[in-house]
């Protein structure tokens, strides 16, 4: 597996760290109450198919992207500077 | 049907033609007591227990493609009581005295063997922690014994104990560890529910579960609606498509996990041993073969294979720690779909919705839980209440953060573990 960094390039797997579901770009407020955050923190749509997934280019420019990545396929669509789609979410 | 030598020595005498199937193969009835969604090892002694323990015989198992097809017949088999954490340790412990008499109750040979396990160490600070462990286990009414450098040498003489990063300075030894043969273990299961009248029912999804006034009532699959006040949700790394059916998420994140087998070869590995450090452990299979993994490969995935960088650190390890390994040639590898949690242990609970119940975050360490995962299921299912053994294994113990058990101590999140 290969990820395109928009700053880098196609990189090798290896050069990346998985963090998991896009879910950190939309932190609830810190007294959004107790469901919000057991969602935020663990709950997991985990599908089989399309979803936005956290990885930082640790080996790379230190970048976190939000990567647009097939979970049976492993085909991946879209990679995007996580900051990037923090400011047009308007939650940077 | 009853295995015995005697019937062994009569069919091979005279042509084996005198075995039968092992199992029926039953349309779906409209209506059971309970359904189990899943016929991976945990949905089948579920339903055996149901049937042996609780009397539950008018009962289903649904399965989407054939028993045993799941990580049941995937896994690398190694069966062990060696958890630290409370939780952890009285189930896992309760499992493996029901492996110790697993054969003789199904009458099957799962070829359970306890030829031991040793978990390695490569520092003093390490040592602490495997003599800490090894007490809890001995508390927990289990067997451990510390090994220094040379009773490992006396073991495991081909070794690299002077390796420059990770010496070895001794090892964990759990004589009642060892290994089983994964997929008799699903078929003896199998054949034990069947005789009791449980409805094996193979490929047949289920597409929907049926709810009303949040109590469950039955399922839509693809060979028509059944009908159910009791369904179990046993899906493991499909959980949380099968929750969502429910309107439910999990906490749980699915992921692949490698395991890797070479030709088969004399006998070289009498007992099973972890190299937790380079993230690789390793067993000899009765055929010959060395079966070994590591880690997963640290990305959800729902696809039965692996990447090869996770190949490569797995063999590097394994290189790393037992360099003869190097002679022998690779036969296959393949991998599975994990039901990881956030804490690294499992759930056994009901849901928020009556009658309907869950089994599930396994991680990568499901199989030697399934004698105690059925066993504690079926009590839930059965009675309402939780096996002392499994009382543990909440589905709230993320929302209220009492009762985790982080038994890796990398912390209480996903992709921790
Ligand atoms: C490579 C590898 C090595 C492992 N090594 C070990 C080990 O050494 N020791 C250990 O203890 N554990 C190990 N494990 C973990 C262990 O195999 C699993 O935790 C355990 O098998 C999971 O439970 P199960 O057997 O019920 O799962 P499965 O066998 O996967 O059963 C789940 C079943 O549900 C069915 N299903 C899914 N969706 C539906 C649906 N909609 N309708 C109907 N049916 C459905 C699936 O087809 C499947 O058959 C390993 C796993 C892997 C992949
Ligand atoms: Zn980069």
């Amino acid at each position: 597996m290969r990820l395109t960094c928009p700053l880098c390039g196609a990189r090798d797997r290896r050069e990346f760290t998985y963090q998991g579901e896009a879910v950190a770009l939309s932190r609830p407020d810190p007294d959004a109450g107790p469901e919000a955050w057991n969602t935020y923190l663990h709950l997991r749509e985990n599908p089989a198919g399309w979803r936005d997934e956290l990885w930082y280019h640790e080996q790379g420019c230190a970048a976190w992207l939000v990567v647009t990545r097939h979970t049976t396929t492993h085909e991946v669509r879209k990679v995007q500077l996580a900051r990037d789609v923090a400011k047009a979410e308007g939650t940077a | 049907m009853r295995f015995s030598a005697l019937k062994i020595l009569k069919e091979g005498l005279t042509g084996n033609r005198g075995w039968a199937p092992h199992w029926r193969d039953p349309a779906p009835k409209p209506e059971y007591d309970a359904l189990i969604i899943g016929g991976g090892g945990h949905g089948l002694s579920t339903a055996y227990y149901l049937a042996s323990q609780h009397g539950m015989s008018n009962i289903a198992v649904l399965e989407k493609g054939y028993l045993g097809g799941g990580n049941i017949g995937r896994n690398t088999t190694i069966v062990r009581a060696n958890y630290g954490l409370p939780g952890n340790s009285e189930f896992y412990s309760h499992s493996l005295k029901l492996w110790e008499r697993l054969e003789e109750e199904l009458n099957y040979n799962v070829m359970h063997s306890q030829r031991g396990i040793v978990n390695l160490f490569h520092s003093d600070g390490a040592r602490d922690a495997a003599a800490r462990r090894g007490n809890a286990m001995i508390n927990q009414g289990d067997d451990a014994i510390l090994l220094d450098r040379a009773g490992v040498r006396r073991m495991l003489p081909f070794l690299d104990f002077d390796n420059a990063r990770f010496p070895i300075y001794g090892g964990l030894y759990h004589p009642r560890g060892g290994t089983a043969r994964h997929d008799a273990v699903a078929w003896g299961y199998a054949r034990g529910a069947d005789q009791r009248g449980v409805d094996l029912i193979q490929n047949c999804e289920v597409t929907g579960i049926d709810i009303e006034n949040g109590a469950v009532t039955g399922v839509q699959t693809t060979r028509g609606p059944i009908r159910a006040k009791k369904v179990a949700m046993i899906t493991a790394g499909r959980s949380g498509q099968v929750a969502a059916m429910a309107g439910m998420r999990l906490p749980i994140e699915s992921h692949v996990l490698q395991a890797f087998v070479t030709e088969g070869l004399k006998p070289v590995l009498d007992t099973v041993v972890t190299f937790g450090m380079g993230h690789f452990y390793i067993s000899q299979s009765d055929k010959g073969g060395l079966v070994f993994g590591g880690d997963i490969d640290m990305y959800a995935s729902y696809a039965q294979r692996g990447n090869l960088p996770t190949a490569e650190h797995v063999i590097e390890a394994g290189m790393a720690l037992m360099p003869m390994i190097g002679r022998a040639k690779l036969l296959r590898s393949w991998g599975g779909i994990m039901d990881m949690s956030p804490d690294g242990s499992p759930i056994i609970d009901r849901t928020h919705i009556d009658g309907l119940f869950l089994n599930t975050g396994w991680c990568y360490g499901g199989f030697k839980a399934v004698p105690a995962s059925g066993h504690c299921m079926a009590h839930l299912m059965a009675t309402g209440r939780p096996h002392e053994a499994a009382a543990r294994f909440r589905l709230d113990r993320f929302e209220t953060g009492q009762g985790l058990m982080d038994e890796e101590a990398t912390g209480s999140q996903h992709n921790l573990h």
